[in-house]
């Protein structure tokens, strides 16, 4: 590892530049900004996760003995709400791309950089109401506030919560807004698209969704809050509206999110694959448009989740059809990264554990979304176990792993430090076992026929339960252990130097933590992204 | 609701075995697919793993592997596509003559009713290799019939109606579940599906007097007054509905609507939405009038009603 002899302490860089409260809240630092997020978003997550422990423990017994029922109901729509908007959503883009996209691209800062430090103070504003809603007693709509149930009957903290998922949104669109532009105008000089890391690829294909999702789920819940509070019939037939409208538009923006979800994940993932096993990504411009093609094809296929709620058989015939097609991007993706590892010189560093294991559990996921695909299986799939478990091995087992394996690899540019790597092995270890044993067992309950969001269950359901919450329990191990050893590098890692990995990239060519502006002077670009050639040895 | 462990659900409708054959495909197709993946990212692992020795060798892109890889999954998925929709449309379509049953869901329960006027709530009994369609529809929110071990599932959706199908194969019990989460008490809104031989089941339906839906929806159409105008003969004010069932009506502003469940509801309930060709739009609105459960008693009715028979004037009663 080469090792430069810059103390941390003596040079400025972006954390030491200015101190005090208001050089962070008033910051229009991207990294700064980053940072922000990373704390925030953290918290979000372990709430979320804490919300998931308390379903697992009720679903350890077939008969509701833990909680209310209607606790119950809270805690699985809070545990989807937090987790779906404050943490998915944001997790990649906010952080890691907020820090990496204009390091990547040369550029001093996002195009910007108020705006930026706007979409933090929108997300925490949205979530403070989210937060509110849920002290004040919750919701118990699900994530998904379906109609006519979430604007005339629940008797919870709907309007709340729509109201911080709303404000949310507006988050997500200006940071979207914010990478379109900066990607198109602020690329230094050499830096063509083609030259392009593939993470900004996906995190433009990914701006895009944001951008033009977003809005319709915004119009979509202050629809929802309308009917609930004046009772302008929208939604619910008894006053002259139609359920199955919120479902279109809910899914249009829901569906997209998905991709908005797990698209940066991938782009993450490229990076990995490309720094660990020093070679160049296979098929660049394959992987590159792939993200292009996902998030096109992915705005067409929301009908998808509606087969059995009424729309034409037509509908779902052609709905059926274009979520096949979206699968072969995808498909695409993984054969390329895996052919990467090829002839490569694979290290077992703790971000290519995670990036290995996000594309074994990434292809499980994309495949049993075939199933759901397949109509008639769907009609027996559809709002049971097996949905759960497809979803969580590609929000979870695909963006989660993509995400810590991105927090692992940058945080010696993020903090200056190494993080102490058994522990980070370890913990991945434990991630990738506790995540298979919590939600494999999930396809075979659904199969079998177990509805989700169920309080109690048949008995018969019971021994498959128990596996899935011993597997959450161990999989709480496995987040909770790279908090602590992130935090304890913060003081105790040894100095990273500026390029630990040997990396290409324009964010390895400055130093660790960056100045201010990131680079001392514009950096022009003369290769390929990924150069991993002759002349760049693999150091030890 | 046999005991031990399992994979599948029991099989007990015709679909079902279907169903499992092309589950039993998928995960064939997948299971490999995931394999595949994993055991070559183990081999490249291990084969390639970092030594001080040993240099990355860099590779070229390969058009032909890039077409090769999008080519043989684009066909596989097609393969799935035509098998699942092939199947689903075999699903939809009810052949004639099945036993008609309705279903209205509402939270936290199922009301059924027989075609003889047996009524159950949360059980449903059923002959055994005889389809049987499911007309159905919620009171409030949105509900789902979901039985797994006839593979059948469809939302119940308030304000409309839904049919769906199935022919049991094997007398036995089996799970009733609502699949839409509906509030506090969805995983109440439970029940059993009691699959019986057919003498049983006529035995079973055969011990009930009450009146049958048509029998009720026939007493409704008199006492609501719905016979003052919709008969033969009186003033022309209205269609008489003999026979309309299943047919299209030529509607006013010139578009065309089926007549089926929907139409009859949503004309009870908002007669102005779809007023035929020809009449004024002079009937008064039923909504909170009627209960679903009586409006499926009209539709019954009405239904039953063939063309050219006067419907029955006041003075039958």
């Amino acid at each position: 590892m080469s090792t430069m002899p810059v103390a941390i302490y003596t040079r400025e860089h972006y954390l030491n530049a200015s101190y005090g409260w208001k050089s962070w809240l008033l910051t229009r630092d991207h990294k700064r900004i980053g940072l922000l997020y990373l704390m925030s978003i953290t918290f979000f997550f372990f709430l979320g996760g804490a919300f998931a422990t308390m379903v697992r423990l009720e679903l350890m017994t077939p008969k509701g003995d833990l909680f209310e029922a209607e606790t119950y109901n809270k805690l699985f729509s809070m545990h989807g709400i937090v987790m779906v908007f404050l943490f998915l959503i944001p997790s990649i883009p906010a952080v890691l791309g907020n820090f990496l996209v204009p390091m990547m691209i040369g550029a001093r800062d996002l195009a910007f950089p108020r705006l930026n430090l706007l979409s933090w103070y929108l997300y925490m504003i949205g979530g403070v109401f989210t937060l509110w809603a849920i002290v004040a007693g919750g919701v118990d709509t699900g994530w998904t506030f379906y109609t006519p149930y979430s604007s005339l009957f629940s008797n919870t903290h709907v309007v709340l919560t729509v109201l911080g998922i709303f404000v949310v949104g507006f988050s997500s669109i200006l940071t979207g807004l914010n990478f379109i532009v900066t990607i198109h105008t602020m690329r230094a000089p050499g830096m063509t698209w083609f030259r392009m890391p593939l993470f900004l690829w996906s995190h433009y294909a990914t701006a895009i969704i944001m951008v033009l999702a977003t809005p319709v789920l915004a119009i979509t819940l202050v629809l929802v809050g309308v009917e609930r509070i004046w009772r302008v019939g929208i939604f619910d037939p008894a006053i002259g509206g139609d359920p199955i409208l919120f479902q279109h538009l809910f899914w249009f923006y829901s569906h997209p999110a998905v991709y908005i979800m797990i698209l940066p994940g991938m782009g993450v993932v490229s990076e990995l694959i490309t720094t660990h096993a020093r070679k160049r990504i296979f098929g660049y411009s394959f992987v590159a448009f792939a993200s292009l093609a996902i998030a096109f094809i992915g705005f067409l296929v929301w009908g998808h989740h509606m087969f059995v709620a009424g729309e034409s058989q037509y509908a779902s015939l052609m709905f059926s059809v274009l979520s096949f097609l979206v699968a072969i991007p995808s498909a695409i993706k993984v054969f390329n990264w895996t052919a990467t590892l090829y002839k490569g010189s694979v290290s077992y560093d703790a971000p290519m554990l995670y990036a290995m294991g996000f594309i074994g559990l990434f292809t499980i996921g994309g495949l049993t979304g075939l199933f759901l695909a397949t109509i008639a299986i769907d009609v027996h799939l559809h709002d049971t176990y097996f949905v759960v478990a497809h979803f969580h091995y590609i929000m979870v087992g695909g963006m989660v792993m993509a995400y810590l394996g991105g927090i692992h690899n940058w945080w010696p540019k993020i903090s200056g430090r190494m993080y102490p790597e058994g522990w980070a092995r370890l913990a991945a270890g434990i991630v990738f076992i506790g995540f298979n044993l919590t939600f494999f067992p999930q396809f075979v309950l659904g199969y079998l026929g177990m509805p989700r969001r169920y309080y109690a269950y048949a008995d018969e359901f019971q021994v498959l339960n128990v596996m899935s919450t011993a597997g959450a329990s161990i999989l709480a191990v496995g987040y909770l252990l790279p908090m602590i050893y992130l935090i304890w590098s913060l003081k105790y890692g040894p100095e990273a130097g500026p390029n630990p990995w040997n990396a290409t990239g324009l964010e390895w060519q400055t130093l660790s933590p960056p100045p201010p502006d990131n680079f001392e002077e514009t950096p022009i670009v003369t290769e390929p992204a990924y150069n991993y050639g002759p002349d760049r040895r693999t150091s030890i | 609701m046999e005991e031990g462990f399992r994979l599948i659900p029991e099989q007990a409708s015709a679909f079902a075995a279907r169903y499992d054959m092309l589950y039993w495909f998928l995960t064939g197709v997948c299971g490999l697919f995931a394999l595949l993946i994993v055991v070559l990212i183990i081999v490249f692992a291990v084969r390639y793993r970092r030594r001080p020795d040993r240099e990355p060798e860099q590779t070229n892109d390969s058009m032909g592997l890039e077409i090769f890889w999008s080519v043989i999954p684009a066909i596989l998925v097609m393969v799935m596509f035509v098998w699942g929709a092939d199947l689903y449309l075999d699903e939809t379509i009810p052949p004639a003559g099945a036993e008609d049953i309705y279903v209205v869901g509402k939270q936290w329960m199922w009301k059924i009713q027989h075609p003889n006027g047996r009524r159950e709530i949360n059980e449903l009994h059923v002959p055994v290799g005889r389809a049987v369609k499911i007309t159905h529809t919620s009171q409030d929110v949105i509900h789902s019939f979901y039985i797994p071990a006839f593979r059948i599932k469809q939302d119940s959706v308030p304000g409309q109606y839904r049919t769906m199908w199935f022919e049991p194969t094997r007398p036995g019990q089996y799970h009733l579940f609502c699949a839409e989460y509906c509030g506090t008490g969805h995983s109440r809104m439970i029940g059993r599906v009691v699959v019986m031989e057919d003498m049983e089941y006529q035995t079973w339906l055969g011990g009930y007097t009450a009146e049958t839906p048509v029998e009720a929806g026939r007493k409704l159409f008199v006492d609501l007054d719905c016979a003052s105008c919709h008969e033969s003969g009186q003033r022309q004010r209205c269609p008489t509905l003999g026979g309309l069932y299943g047919t299209k009506v030529q509607l006013a502003d010139g578009r065309t609507a089926l007549f089926d469940e929907t139409y009859i509801r949503e004309s009870i309930l908002d007669p102005k939405a779809k007023v035929a060709a020809g009449f004024q739009p002079v009937m008064p609105t039923f909504r909170g009038q009627v209960t679903e459960e009586q409006i499926l008693a009209l539709i019954a009715y009405i239904k039953s009603l063939s063309p050219n028979v006067a419907v029955p004037e006041r003075s039958a009663q």
